[in-house]
């Protein structure tokens, strides 16, 4: 919020100014109203493993995370190129893999990796578009610098947070939108089901049918399927729904079987078709793939597309951006080493106290090392892991990430934040809805912002200007 | 609507109507044992039991009747698989599983009943709050019932939910009817004594009828009056009739959209012929338990062939 010389950033100005303005004991009262609105409307996750706890909320902030408009435009051209160069790189890694043949990427990181889909090879999918939803972890580094954290290509979630909170804030603080013009998140879910139908297969109907897929009530994001559904007025279906029939997918209606047109899934693929992929699901579609192949069905995100979330992947998405677009990347990553890599994994080894560790398919924020908040003993049982697998790690600095306040019971407080803006792709374009998810680590110095490691999340603030 | 989805919205509405239902026969058994000396409030405890057909699973857990333990076998023992929180907590997973095909406000209405009610028997209910307790789990289901009302199209999704409503009503008036009248036989050579009269004030109560049954029958306790009211009466909203006026209107809405009437319209004619049929002398005729044996039976095969003709379950 603030700036190197202790002023106020001028996203921030207009807010503070309001914020002066607040009676403390008010804006505490606030805060409590927040989470009892999100207990009641069932503003929930689960987590796996703790069964004490099926249903918990993510904590809610209610300063908000501002970037201004200039900010936000140069951020919108950074994460646009690199959303077309994913696109551009699914699609060569399952037909010519130009890439590989020019040896940019090494041919070992998709050899045994079990996020790339022979199943794939060859087919282009619809509109020719491979991930339809994609959601990019940002950091701030410095007063003109966002890097990005990691590129989640798979089944991005926490839109439904984005779109909750802004709700939350406009009903606690109207006057503060009347005084701050907050460039609009809600119309993201109609854009979202206009993306999906412009996906559509050529089997489909003119007003072509969309569902979303999810695994059911037990599933830790449960919420925001059913929410998205909604939203859309698309049919939430869960595998048993539905069923091949004549070469198309149908779900099981009150009147009968009926075809859809896209499905909007929140199954990860090895669950996705248990007559191509893991023969024990019981959450997917048996032969679902065979009608995606001949232009039966749209799956959205096509399957496959996981393998852009590997943190190997990541590490060389640089050279991915500038191996497809002819650009120099406008977002930086951050740097990375790749401990497959014999020089990089004694650079590790030596500094891990300093580093961030993290397993290269890992995600959740499970099974990482955070060197600078590590205990010895803890480091040591990590680098013994880190020898015995090293290709199956990568490490990152510490940055001196950007912090946000929050309101703790002494006062505002500084913790660090990232920020999760989401894109959608169609074959009508790339569109990247103003401001996102701001995760935020709720203790202090914590730089985990997940929220299955006790993270919480704010209102990202897009400012018209 | 999806046929899975339909499902849930009619077992949300059954669980719910369950519950409500539960807690009103709970109420008149709490009010008849403050009335009586401990011995007849005991017997009133064992033949709550027996109407909500829990004996069995209740005598493995107590030896005898008394009322803190009936209330909290029935309102909140896991040992009991019919216990009022589970059918809140049924209703509420129904609820979250189709809560793409109710109203914010029908969902937040459950959600919060599923809340409160959560807090309320988190512990043992003690006698002090048990009039709490049994209010709150009324009103929680009306505030469903009215968010319902007042917030949903009036689409297939309504009329699931309406006809598992009725259905279920259906199916507890009818067991509460037999049942009290069963275990009243032998008081029968008492009418007109003071406990006959309490006995079917609590019959009575435990549907709510007390109130409509002396308005029109200025507080004259005549059995078969009162049977006749609760079977054939269609002003009262949890006669057997009325709620078959209803069911037959959300099924006919059904056939409408469907264009299409399937093995429940045609259960539900036959039902509802021997209904509009029935005299309070040929019910008695031919015998009021086994007209409410078969009612109950045919009430359930017109929710199973609803769930067959509209494709509930794979």
């Amino acid at each position: 919020m603030r700036q190197a010389d202790g002023s106020i950033r001028p996203a921030y100005r207009d807010y503070v100014a309001w914020l002066e303005d607040q009676d403390p004991a008010l804006m505490r009262r606030k805060s409590r109203e927040a989470e009892q609105f999100f207990r009641r409307t069932g503003i929930t996750f689960n987590v796996y493993g703790d069964d004490d706890a099926e249903e918990r909320l993510i904590p809610f902030d209610m300063v908000p995370r501002i970037v201004t408009g200039t900010e936000w435009r140069r951020l919108s051209r950074g994460i646009e190129q690199r959303v077309r160069a994913l696109n551009a790189f699914m699609h060569d890694l399952y037909h010519r893999q130009e890439i590989l043949r020019s040896g940019r990427i090494p041919l070992s990181l998709f050899k045994d990796n079990v996020a790339w889909l022979p199943q794939m090879v060859g087919f282009t999918p619809p509109g020719g578009v491979y991930t339809h939803i994609v959601g990019i972890d940002l950091v701030r580094t410095g007063p003109n610098e966002f890097m990005v954290l990691e590129d989640n290509a798979r089944t991005p979630s926490g839109v439904s947070y984005m779109l909750e909170n802004r709700e939350t804030m406009m009903a606690m603080f109207p006057e503060l939108f009347a005084r701050i013009h907050v460039q609009p998140v809600s119309d993201y879910p109609r854009r979202l089901a206009k993306s999906l139908a412009a996906c559509a297969p050529d089997a489909a109907s003119d007003k072509p049918v969309v569902a979303v897929l999810t695994p059911g009530i037990y599933n830790s994001a449960y919420y925001e399927h059913a929410f998205l559904a909604d939203q859309m007025g698309a049919e939430l279906v869960e595998g048993s729904d539905l069923r091949v029939v004549d070469g198309r997918v149908h779900m099981r209606t009150t009147a009968g079987f009926q075809p859809i047109d896209v499905l909007y899934r929140r199954v990860d693929d090895d669950f996705l078709d248990p007559l191509t992929f893991n023969p024990q699901s019981m959450l997917g579609v048996p032969g679902i793939m065979d009608v995606y192949r001949s232009g039966g069905i749209t799956i959205a995100n096509a399957p496959g597309t996981g393998i852009a979330d590997d943190k190997a992947i990541y590490s060389f998405m640089p050279e991915i951006v500038e191996f497809y677009t002819g650009e120099k990347p406008l977002l930086p990553n951050v740097p990375t080493w790749r401990c497959a890599e014999a020089d990089s994994l004694a650079y590790v080894l030596d500094n891990i106290a300093d580093l961030v560790v993290k397993e290269v398919h890992g995600s959740g924020g499970y099974g990482m090392l955070i060197g600078p908040t590590s205990s010895s003993r803890e480091i040591a049982r990590f680098k013994e892991k880190l020898r015995a697998r090293p290709e199956n790690y990568i490490a990152q600095p510490t940055l001196a990430l950007s912090t946000v306040p929050i309101f703790t019971k002494a006062g505002l407080a500084p913790r660090h934040v990232d920020l999760r803006p989401f894109v959608l792709v169609s074959p009508n374009g790339i569109d990247i809805t103003p401001g996102g998810l701001t995760r935020v680590a709720l203790k202090k110095g914590s730089l985990v912002v997940n929220s299955s490691q006790g993270g919480g999340t704010k209102d990202s603030w897009v400012l018209e200007d | 609507m999806l046929g899975r989805t339909a499902n849930s919205i009619f077992w949300m509405f059954r669980y719910l109507e369950r519950a409500e239902n539960t807690a009103r026969l709970l109420e008149a058994g709490f009010r008849m044992a403050l009335t009586r000396g401990a011995d007849a409030a005991n017997e009133e405890w064992r033949s709550l039991i027996v109407t909500l057909g829990e004996q069995t699973a209740y005598r493995q857990m107590h030896s005898e009747y008394s009322g803190s333990q009936v209330c909290n076998f029935v309102l909140r023992d896991k040992e009991n698989p019919q216990n009022v929180l589970g059918m809140i907590e049924d209703a509420r997973a129904n609820a979250r599983s189709a809560r793409t095909s109710i109203t914010a406000e029908v969902w937040e209405a459950v959600n919060e009943a599923w809340m409160v009610l959560g807090d309320l028997l988190e512990r043992p209910v003690r006698e002090a709050s048990l009039g709490t307790v049994l209010a709150t789990i009324r009103r929680e289901a009306t505030l469903v019932r009215g968010a319902t009302y007042g917030s949903m199209l009036r689409n297939e999704i309504y009329h699931f939910a309406r006809a598992g409503t009725f259905l279920e009503r259906a199916d507890n008036t009818a067991r509460i009817l037999d049942v009290k009248y069963y275990l009243l036989l032998p008081s029968l050579a008492y009418v007109g004594s003071s406990l006959d009269t309490g006995q079917w004030d609590t019959v009575l109560r435990s549907l709510s009828a007390e109130r409509a049954y002396r308005w029109l029958n200025a507080g004259r306790m005549d059995p078969r009056g009162i049977a006749e009211f609760l079977i054939l009466d269609r002003r009262f909203p949890r006669s057997l009739a009325f709620c078959y006026d209803a069911l037959r209107g959300n099924l006919k809405a059904l056939a409408e959209l469907h264009h299409n009437r399937g093995e429940c319209h045609n259960l539900m004619r036959e039902a509802d012929r021997k209904l509009c049929e029935a005299t309070i002398d040929s019910i008695f005729d031919k015998g009021l338990h086994e007209f409410l044996t078969a009612f109950i039976g045919e009430n359930q095969a017109i929710a199973t062939a609803i769930s067959d003709d509209y494709r509930f379950v794979a």
